[in-house]
């Protein structure tokens, strides 16, 4: 089969333009056609044309895995479930359609396990972007679901969902919410002004308690800004380029976006950009690191990111030394400085304040600001090798 | 077609009376009033006016505003006070990335960041708020008060700012600002104007700081070329508390006692200004003294005019490391006003353009040092000071006021 099945299914239902009200099963009753009860020309067409709406209609409906009108639509649906994502919600299992995708190095956040999909309307397709993220047109969808399984060192046991995030791509541009997974897990429900969520957890034999945040509309923003635009992250081609077991064999994502018709214009894995896992003791350090800081603190600080204004650019491309950091003075750091003098102190990480803040829970000098209550102190570690070793 | 055009008309038409759809979205003090008061600036749609009940509000999360064209109203400084005591995350306690929006009449205290932040924000007001972490000089108080960066047409206007670890009032990375009728003290700079252009900051009071008004320029910023800055008829007195900023934060230079501090900007006026009882220094014009590695930085101040401002007792008690530097050269009482006197070598050995000078007019009796230090060293070149104000009497063109949409001005 060289297409996975997801796209077998027929092309969405035009809506019905505004004016037209529905189908001709529910016009109401007319002057024109009360003239010509009883037979005729003008009844049999419309009889016709009545069967020929509803077999289309019958036809087409229950193909209709994804709801196209709530992507769309101004206000999201209360409910995760109408979005129509997932054949089975609470087993994350997505629906035709719904693709499912993972990325080389990804946000820590609270160690919560994260599943992601993407939809893009049959018969279109995304466009490929060298260096940042794939551009998508409007109906399309990206999901992720955070969880915490029950012991953090069994990830697929014993999950429970905590929320699923959506960025809608709409007519006027990408629309970000998150829904909260309710009690009984069975649906999710939309939270404008986000959440705290007490999760339980083990964490090494210990228990953990994560007072869990779910961010808020404008929260999503916070993170997903390029020039003060709503803009997905993650689907990038440096992230994306790596092997995904998807359920009929393993492949190179950006292969099988191509193949599967949702990405246009991307070279071959082999010429596309791509970062290493940060976890890959085996890949180069200053990669991992740069990996790292690329996806845990490039949304806002990069040049067209809401920390502009800091003149500290962590993204992976960036190649000025003094906007990584490197003997660079704090600006607006305050207490965050932490008493140190450089963001990067070559060879001294005790005197650098980017690693102070990312070892910190602290509100006001823990960075990222959102999006994380716990430290990584295996990624502490990684940033600490790095910085200890340059000259 | 023929229905497009009224239609189109119609939607014109409306777009020029948004009042005809404003609403007002009341948040009320009590139950639940935290997760109500987010929600109200998610959803708040144009032209609404979100308004903020009397009361205490005990916030947990930052509160951030998207939305153009919008006014957020307490019921008075004294009477909506917002409480960040508890906050677990976000950077600062409100935050505002949109255009065209009053902020007016509410306090907010304590944030474990920084108070009042909009970033990006064309046509943006502060007005009648208070931004204050209640505990007094802290080092673990965040830094900025209110603080518009990267924003345009920026008014602030009454104001009060206390406690703030770095600037109480802060305008970073922005143009056509007027900070007037405020208050700042016990913060360790008052205000600071930093890598912004053509501001007007007057008539405000501004005493127990650390340092009074700070016009700063720094390299390895995005903005950069701070200039067309005018500072007159403010009250920078007694500004005497020591420098709490943490370590590493370029305010920590700031001197306990510091008037007004100009350094490595543009076209700066000082003018009018009431100076009393700061022990440093009244007036330091100064270069950048780091080591920077920016081709794109000046590091020297450009063109300042210092004249008519009325200078008390100062002087007296020389703070910190910049105190000393000065003092070993000036003497004690330190004079008025002071300049490091660091020049661009070659401009050394050759001429400064006339508009790059610094110009003193002052009224007879009025004591000033150029310490003529080498480039950033901070050591003396010469043996002697220059106190001869006299040789630095002139002007620059003046500048005109700062006009902003949301003030009556274009």
């Amino acid at each position: 089969m060289t297409r996975p099945d997801y796209r077998l299914i027929p092309p969405p239902r035009t809506p019905p333009l505004k004016g037209e009200g529905g189908t001709a099963t529910s016009t109401p009753p007319s002057p024109l056609r009360g003239g010509v009860r009883g037979g005729g020309e003008l009844d049999r067409l419309a009889r016709w044309l009545a069967a020929c709406v509803i077999i289309l209609l019958t036809l087409a409906t229950p193909a209709y895995a994804v709801n196209a009108e709530a992507i769309l639509a101004e206000k999201p649906p209360k409910l995760l479930s109408e979005f129509g994502f997932f054949a089975d919600g609470p087993k994350q299992k997505p629906a035709d359609g719904v693709m499912p995708y993972d990325l080389n190095t990804a946000l820590f956040s609270d160690r919560a396990e994260k599943f992601r999909f993407v939809f893009v309307p049959a018969g279109q397709s995304s466009t490929y972007v060298a260096d940042e993220a794939f551009e998508f047109p409007a109906g399309s969808a990206l999901i992720k679901t955070f969880a915490f399984p029950a012991d953090l060192s069994k990830s697929d046991e014993n999950i429970r969902l905590i929320e699923t995030r959506v960025m809608l791509r709409r007519e006027s541009g990408w629309f970000a919410v998150a829904y909260v997974w309710n009690a009984d897990q069975t649906d999710a429900e939309l939270k404008i002004a986000g959440a705290k969520v007490a999760v339980e957890t083990i964490l090494d034999g210990h228990p953990l308690t994560i007072n869990y945040a779910v961010p808020n509309r404008n929260q999503c923003k916070g993170c997903h800004d390029f020039n003060g635009e709503i803009t997905p992250l993650g689907p990038k081609a440096r992230n994306l380029n790596k092997t995904y077991a998807y359920a009929d064999g393993e492949a190179n994502q950006l292969a099988r976006w191509t193949s599967a018709g949702i990405l246009s214009g991307a070279p071959g894995p082999a010429a596309a950009p791509k970062v290493p896992d940060w976890h890959d003791a085996a890949a180069p350090i200053e990669a991992r690191a740069r990996a790292w800081l690329d996806v845990n603190c490039a949304h806002c600080h990069r040049r067209e990111g809401p920390a502009s204004n800091s003149g500290l650019f962590l993204n992976f491309t960036e190649q000025n030394p003094v906007a990584l950091g490197v003997g660079k003075r704090p600006v607006a750091a305050g207490r965050g400085a932490g008493d140190r003098a450089f963001d990067i102190d070559p060879g001294n990480p005790d005197n650098s304040i980017l690693l102070y803040r990312v070892e910190s829970t602290e509100p006001g000098v823990m960075m990222p600001e959102l999006g994380r209550t716990l430290a990584d102190p295996a990624a502490v570690d990684l940033l600490r090798a790095w910085i200890a070793r340059m000259r | 077609m023929y229905i497009a055009q009224p239609a189109l008309a119609l939607a014109a038409l409306l777009a020029l009376i948004p009042a005809a759809n404003a609403a007002d979205i009341l948040v009320e003090a009590g139950e639940g009033a935290p997760e109500r008061l987010i929600e109200a600036l998610i959803s708040v749609e144009k032209g609404d006016t979100v308004k903020i009940g009397p009361g205490r509000f005990e916030l947990t999360e930052g509160l951030s505003l998207d939305v153009d064209d919008v006014k957020v109203q307490g019921a008075g400084a004294g009477q909506t006070v917002l409480s960040f005591a508890g906050q677990t995350g976000s950077g600062e306690g409100l935050l505002v990335t949109s255009d065209r929006v009053v902020l007016e009449d509410f306090a907010v205290e304590n944030t474990k960041g920084d108070g009042v932040k909009s970033k990006g924000s064309d046509t943006i007001t502060f007005r009648n708020l208070s931004v204050v972490w209640t505990g007094g000089p802290k080092e673990t108080n965040g830094a900025y008060g209110v603080y518009p960066v990267s924003s345009k047409n920026v008014l602030i206007d009454g104001v009060f700012v206390s406690g703030a670890s770095d600037a109480g009032i802060y305008v970073g990375q922005s143009e056509n600002i007027i900070v007037r009728n405020s208050r700042a003290e016990y913060n360790v700079a008052g205000i600071e104007i930093e890598n912004s252009k053509i501001a007007d900051v007057t008539k405000n009071t501004v005493t127990h700081n650390t340092g009074g008004i700070l016009v700063f320029d720094l390299p390895n910023l995005p903005v950069q070329g701070g200039r067309d800055i005018r500072v007159f008829d403010n009250d920078v007195i007694e500004n005497d508390t020591a420098n709490f900023a943490p370590k590493g934060n370029i305010v920590g230079i700031v001197p306990k006692g510091m008037g007004i501090m100009v350094m490595a900007n543009r076209n700066v006026h000082v003018f009018g200004n009431r100076l009393d009882k700061n022990g440093t220094t009244h007036v330091l014009i100064a270069a950048y003294p780091n080591e920077y590695e920016d081709d794109n930085y000046t590091f020297v101040p450009r063109g300042v005019f210092v004249h008519g401002n009325t200078y008390g007792e100062g002087g007296g008690a020389p703070d910190g490391e910049v105190g000393k530097i000065i003092s070993d050269v000036s003497g004690t009482p330190v004079p008025d006003i002071v300049w490091d006197g660091v020049t661009r070598i070659p401009e050394y050995f050759s001429w400064v353009a006339d508009e790059d000078k610094v110009y003193i007019d002052e009224a007879d009796g009025t004591t000033f040092a150029n310490l003529k230090m080498i480039s950033q060293m901070l050591l003396p070149w010469s043996t002697a000071p220059d106190t001869d104000i006299a040789g630095y009497k002139g002007s620059l063109p003046e500048l005109p006021p700062v006009k902003l949409p949301q003030d009556g001005g274009a």
